[in-house]
Order: structure tokens, then sequence, then C-alpha cells
């Protein structure tokens, strides 16, 4: 069982949690402008790295709230999580935890 | 390399076993070959024996980062089915069912292939919908298919909870008779030592690094073993798929995710057939052993470390639990996960790349097992012709952009 941190509620159980893929796959400004190889980019190609991976997280059954996380895929440990509308933190510096306390 | 059969197995007897031929050779790798297969699962060992068999090449190597079948192919649960709703997917599934069919006799090797039959249960008015459909389609395909209801199910497999009082009451399901399972390490193993006895050297412990190219044209692979050259390689790693591809600068619409299974203790004989529900999600058969085989979905998250969450454990074991209360104190023996590639419409991609002589057969996901010899078969096609065969023509990675996705999705039952 993953312990995962809400920036909002804490540390709890990873059943806690829905998993929201890719993070910062934002959906075409200009929809019209797009080639059909650059939608199926946006639709259906995911990074899929092995290692640290920016990734989404729903707090499904606590406080409902969209976040974002940097998690290793191979070790599963998560390096930080932090805000929708926070910068993003370097994948390098993601090496540290970094707790919600000292984000917010 | 002799003949495995009932004089051989006298003759050995006679030494006390002790002296039967390895199965497959450990040759040093040679500096080229004329085509090399990267990943030596069932799928990759399958597609050098049907290069050498249907293509008449013999100059091949398997090359593989750990021991054979490590991956997948010795991790899986080992349902076979052809039962899918898209003529595409179905003719290609079906193209295997018909090689399973004549896989031991055809390897010389028992891949214990039993046809006790699968069940995909229905749960709901539509589900049951959904299975007449699919049934219907099948059998316009020419795969054998049944719709069976509650009453009958009952009397079939005795064990399965049918009460309509239960949580997620089973309405029905529907029957593929030749549908079944294998034994998994005997597919690898038999694929292996045909493919030798062709010529086709399998080198384990070579993990291959990078790929080596000019002008748009495969050169060669980097390995842990060295530089191997060749103007064909075919790449078949299944969860380490999107790592290969970055190699070699390209990228794949798929997602690794760990899928983890369970076998209990061994217990005498109890089900005699496959029981899957796609509604609570959980699947089981009985292995000759005696031990149950579970399986159920895949854990939400991407992952590649070869393990899982304890909530799917959980789930799964609910699942179990409500189709058959009967083995609520079996104990489990042991539990492990793969790496599944799964791709967006869950169907595979056998196809050729934008790089020349570089090919890649992926995204099997949760169910490439029942499709080991059809993809090698299809895939031996493609790699030897620089073509797709027509059964896989529509499994091309250009669906993605054109739209024509193959979409499986809930469409085949259960994922698996
Ligand atoms: C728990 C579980 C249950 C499943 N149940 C079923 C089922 O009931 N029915 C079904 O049809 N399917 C099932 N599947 C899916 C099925 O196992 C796979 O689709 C299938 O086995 C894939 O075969 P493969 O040969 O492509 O992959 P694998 O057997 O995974 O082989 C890929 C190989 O590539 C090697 N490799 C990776 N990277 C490199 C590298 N850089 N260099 C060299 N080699 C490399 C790996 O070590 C591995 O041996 C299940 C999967 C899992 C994990
Ligand atoms: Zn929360």
């Amino acid at each position: 069982m993953l312990l995962i941190e809400c920036p909002y509620c804490g540390t709890r159980d990873e059943s806690e949690f829905s998993y929201g893929g890719e993070a910062h796959n934002a959906r075409p400004a200009d929809p019209d402008a797009l080639t059909d190889e650059q939608w199926a980019d946006y639709i259906f190609y995911r990074q899929n790295p092995k290692g640290l991976h920016r990734e989404l997280w729903n707090h499904s059954s606590g406080c409902r709230r969209w976040f974002n996380a940097i998690r290793d895929t191979v070790s599963y440990k998560f390096q930080c999580v932090y805000k929708i509308e926070d910068p993003r933190p370097e994948l390098a510096e993601a090496n540290t935890t970094i707790s919600a306390g000292e984000k917010s | 390399m002799s003949r495995y059969s009932i004089f051989s197995l006298a003759r050995n007897a006679m030494s006390h076993h002790q002296n039967w031929e390895r199965a497959w050779r450990s040759p040093e790798p040679k500096k080229r070959y004329d085509a090399i297969i990267v990943g030596g699962g069932g799928h990759g060992l399958a597609t050098a024996y049907y290069l050498a068999k249907e293509h008449g090449m013999r100059n091949i190597a398997v090359l593989e980062k750990g021991w054979i079948g490590g991956g997948n192919t010795g991790r899986n649960t080992t349902i076979v089915r052809s039962n899918y709703l898209w003529d595409e997917a179905t003719h290609l599934y079906e193209k295997s069912m018909k090689l399973w069919e004549g896989l031991s006799q055809d390897l010389n090797y028992n891949v214990m292939f039993s046809q006790r039959g699968v069940y995909n249960l229905g749960h709901t008015l539509q589900d049951m919908r959904d299975i007449q459909r699919r049934v219907n389609a099948n059998r316009l395909n020419g795969v054998d298919g049944e719709v069976v209801h509650a009453a009958e199910l009952q009397t079939r497999i005795p064990h399965l909870n049918c009460s309509p009082d239960s949580r997620y009451p089973v309405l029905g399901a529907s029957f593929q008779a030749r549908g079944g399972t294998a034994r998994h390490d005997a597919v690898a193993w038999g694929f292996a030592r045909g493919a030798d006895r062709y010529g086709v050297d399998i080198i384990q412990n070579c993990e291959v690094t990078g790929f080596r190219r000019e002008n748009g044209k495969i050169l060669g692979v980097d390995t842990s073993q060295g530089y191997i050259e060749s103007p064909k390689v075919g790449v078949v790693t299944a969860g380490s798929s999107s790592v290969l591809a970055e190699m070699a600068g390209l990228s794949l619409p798929l997602e690794s995710h760990p899928l983890q299974a369970f076998v209990s203790e061994p217990i005498k004989p109890v089900l005699d057939t496959v029981v899957m529900s796609n509604a609570v999600h959980g699947y089981i058969s009985q292995s000759d052993k005696g031990d149950l085989v579970i399986g159920a979905g895949i854990d939400s998250y991407t992952g590649y470390g070869q393990r899982g969450s304890f909530s799917t454990i959980e789930h799964t074991m609910t699942a179990i639990m409500e189709l058959f209360p009967i083995f609520s104190r079996v104990r489990m023996n042991r539990q492990w996960g793969g790496i599944v590639d799964t791709c967006p419409d869950a169907c595979p991609i056998i196809s050729k790349t934008d790089i020349k002589g570089l090919y890649f057969n992926c995204g099997w996901g949760t169910g490439g097992f029942k499709a080991t010899p059809g993809s090698g078969w299809v895939f031996a096609h493609t790699v030897a012709k620089d073509q797709a065969h027509e059964l896989n023509a529509a499994f091309s990675l250009d669906r993605f952009a054109s739209g024509a996705l193959i979409d499986e999705h809930g469409a085949a039952g259960v994922a698996h």
C-alpha cells in the first residue's frame, strides 16, 4: 500500500486516491490548427518514462481535489506533491522529499 | 537434436534421466545476424521460430536481457480464447487459436494446451446484451461461442454463486468451448527449443542498450555483450517497449502498468474450466497441479517495478469471494506482478516504424499470452517481407493518427 500525501489533507492510504495519468498534458489552445498527428500525440501518446514521472492524482475519497506529484515509476516512491497552480519543481531537485507543509 | 518420443523417454530412463540433451544451446553472439529479435518472451521466441520455419531464415538471434520467459510470459495466468468482438481482432486471435490447436505436435514439446472452455460472466442486462452481440459476431466469423443463462450455468459450474441474492447477481455468460489454458513456461521453452533446432541463437543475459542507424535505416544494436550488426531488428519487449522506443528516438502510445496474479495452495480438483467476470473484475481457473490461478485488473498507476499494491490484492480477493464463496478459506501461496504495455484501444501494435528495418510488436497489455503463436507468426511475416500480413495490417502504428482504432475495450468481455 502506498502512502500518498494530499497537499490539502496530509498523508493517507493509496485506496483513498484515484490516479489521473500524465500531468501537464494541456488541451491544445487552437484545436482547428492541429494535424491528425498532433491530435494523436495529445490524445494517445504518453511519455511513460522508467524513472521520475509527473502525474495527476485525485483525493477521490477525501477532499476530492486534484494535485500533481512526481513519482519514481520503478521504486514507486513519491518524490514530492505540488498543487495544480504551483510552479513545476525541477525533476532533479525532486529527489528530495518536499512536504506539503513546506510547499504551501 | 533428438526428438522427444516414447523411445527417447525409454532410452533416457536407462541412464536414470541424467543424460538428456540440453533443450537449446547457449552460444556466444555472432558479429552479424540477418535478423535480431529483442526480447525472449513467448512472442519474441515465436517470431524467431516462424522466421526460420516459414521464411527460411537461419541466421537469427533472440536477445534477452534476463532469462527467457522471465517477463510476462512466465507471469501470466495463461487464459487462451479468441472470442473478441471486432473482425480484425477476432481473425488475429483465431489464427493464434488454430496454431495452439496443433502447437505441441508442431514443436514436439508438450505445451499442455487444455481446451477446458472459458466463461465470461454477465451481471447486468447490458452485459447480457453485449454477450449476445459478441457471440453472434464470433459465430459470423467462424469462431465458436454460446450464450449460457444462469440456471444452466449453475449446473455446469456447481460452486459458482449464481444466487439472485448476491451483490452482483450472475445472469449468464458467454462460453467458448475451444478456449482454455496452456503451460506458460512450456510455451517459451518449446518455442526456444524449436527455434534452436533451426539454428537460431538464443542469447540470454544480453540487454539491448541502444540502436545504431544511418540514413533512416537500422544498422544494429548495442548490447551488454557488445555491438551486433543486423539489417532487421524486431522489438518484442512488452512492458519495456516505451523504453526501447525512446532509445530509437520513437514514441509509442503505450502506458506500462503492474498487473498482479496469485496462486493458492494446491487443492483437489474443484474447477474444470475458466471463469472470468468483467463486472466484479476477477478471474479464476485451476492448474493441473491443483492450485487456483487468480487474477484481476491492473494497478491504476503506471510502473516498471514488477509488483503491485495491496489494495489491488484485496480487490481481487473480494471479487473471487463474490463468485466462489467456497474458496473463502483457501490460502494463497504466491503473489507476483508483471508489467503490461496497455494500448489506448486495447489492441496490439504490430508494425513497421519510420526507421527502415526496425519493427515493433507490443501493446498486448493484459491479454497477449493467448496470442503468442499468432503474434509470432504475423510478426515473422512483417519482419521477413518488410510488410504487414493481412492479419496484422490493421494493427499498424498509424491507426492512432488515422483514427481507425480497433476498440476492444470492454467489448471483449474482460481484458485478459
Ligand atoms: C499477471 C498477468 C496475467 C496475465 N494473464 C493473461 C492471460 O490470462 N491471458 C493472456 O492472454 N494474457 C495474459 N497476460 C498478458 C501476457 O502475459 C502478455 O501479453 C504476453 O505474455 C506478452 O508476451 P511477450 O513475449 O511480448 O512479453 P514478455 O514475456 O514480457 O517478454 C518480453 C521480454 O523482453 C525482455 N526485455 C525487456 N527489455 C529488454 C532489453 N532492453 N533487451 C533485451 N531484452 C529485453 C524482457 O526481459 C522480457 O523477457 C497477463 C500478464 C500478466 C502480467
Ligand atoms: Zn485531500
